[in-house]
């Protein structure tokens, strides 16, 4: 029958999950600058793994029910990394300035307003290339 | 009379079986673990409803981040991060849910179902309130979207913002409710006596569909609260 993990073992999960939310929660208040969002996201990763593994069992279960969990984060990576690739190249190449410009190539028509300024700035650059 | 006799005994056998196992399974390990596999299986489907909208977040946050930065700045941590404790929290009394069910203990699951509808519930009181401050200063898209003068230049990025907050957020609830429901059920089905250590897959299976629903708001917190709070 299925596996029956002892009380410990759940109250000390709910434990490790509690520190990492207080951690991701600290980490929000402090300008990490681009280590930021990696950091949120390596937290609730850490988190999301604890509760598959031990509350969800999957530590315990089957080679195919492992393999159907893996499954839905192999497909999960596949839908981010292709839409990525497409969207965050973009404007890689057309773009003055190069690497800077991309992931920005498609933004609509910028509002004037000073957070949008790096966006008209190379509009501008691209005008005078023109 | 031998044609009754070439029937394997366990074949059509109300009475030589355990009640909830059913006739296309051979053992009740069989019938649990293909329970199990199906569950996952919807779950992964779930995953990927979800890692659609993730999708979408993440586009718009590269194009607009100005608009990420202000809009995660409207949104209370106090009520997220308490939220987060409740939801984690009812992830746990869920666990012991199943393991109370999987020991035979009457009791014990029907409190700790109940305790983990209480603890979903107050997430949904809370998430009201996070509603309807949304409501109040206009932060609804559509609904007379206003922003304070500052960010005028950034009304509409923030609007997807705010449409993304509302559209995973909602349905994240939406899974909360469904899951109450499941639940009531479930506790019904306890109280009733109906499980034994030799059989409680819809505890079990309950307790995947709600650790899940967790996972989910284990990503949104972070993703719509806290990330771009010290950006800009």
């Amino acid at each position: 029958m299925s596996h029956i993990s002892p009380k410990s073992t759940y109250y000390t999960i709910f434990g490790m999950l509690m520190v990492l939310t207080g951690l991701t929660v600290f980490a929000a208040f402090h300008h990490l600058g681009v280590f930021n969002f990696p950091v949120a996201i390596g937290i609730a990763i850490t988190k999301a793994t604890l509760v598959i593994l031990f509350f969800m069992h999957a530590k315990y279960s089957s080679r195919l029910t492992k393999l159907f969990v893996g499954m839905s984060f192999f497909f999960l990576l596949i839908l981010f990394t292709l839409t990525l690739t497409d969207y965050l190249s973009r404007g890689l190449k057309t773009y003055p300035g190069g690497a800077a410009g991309a992931g920005y190539g498609v933004r609509q028509a910028a509002p004037a307003h000073g957070a949008a300024a790096g966006a008209e700035h190379k509009e501008g650059a691209a005008e005078a290339g023109h | 009379m031998s044609d009754a006799a070439a029937i394997p005994a366990d074949a059509h056998g109300h009475g030589h079986h355990h009640p909830d196992l059913q006739h296309h399974f051979d053992t009740l390990d069989q019938q649990h673990e293909a329970a199990t596999l199906g569950m996952w299986l919807f779950l992964v489907t779930e995953v990927l409803f979800f890692g659609g909208l993730f999708m979408a977040y993440l586009i718009y946050r590269v194009w607009y981040h100005d608009a990420w930065v202000a809009g995660s700045r409207e949104l209370s941590i106090a009520l997220g991060g308490f939220n987060t404790v409740v939801l984690i929290g009812s992830s746990l009394t869920m666990a012991m849910a199943v393991r109370s069910a999987q020991t035979g203990y009457r009791r014990a699951t029907v409190g700790w179902l109940i305790g983990t509808m209480v603890l979903g519930l107050t997430f949904l009181v809370v998430k009201v309130f996070e509603y309807k401050d949304k409501f109040d200063h206009h932060h609804v898209p559509g609904f007379d979207f206003q922003v304070d003068q500052a960010h005028a230049g950034i009304a509409g990025p923030m609007q997807i913002f705010f449409s993304l907050y509302f559209t995973m957020t909602g349905l994240h609830a939406l899974h909360m409710i469904i899951g109450f429901g499941l639940m009531s059920v479930i506790t019904w089905m306890a109280y009733k006596g109906r499980f034994s250590p030799q059989w409680s897959t819809p505890v079990e299976m309950s307790g995947l569909y709600w650790h899940f629903v967790d996972i989910v708001w284990i990503f949104l917190f972070p993703l719509l609260y806290l990330v771009d709070r010290t950006g800009g």
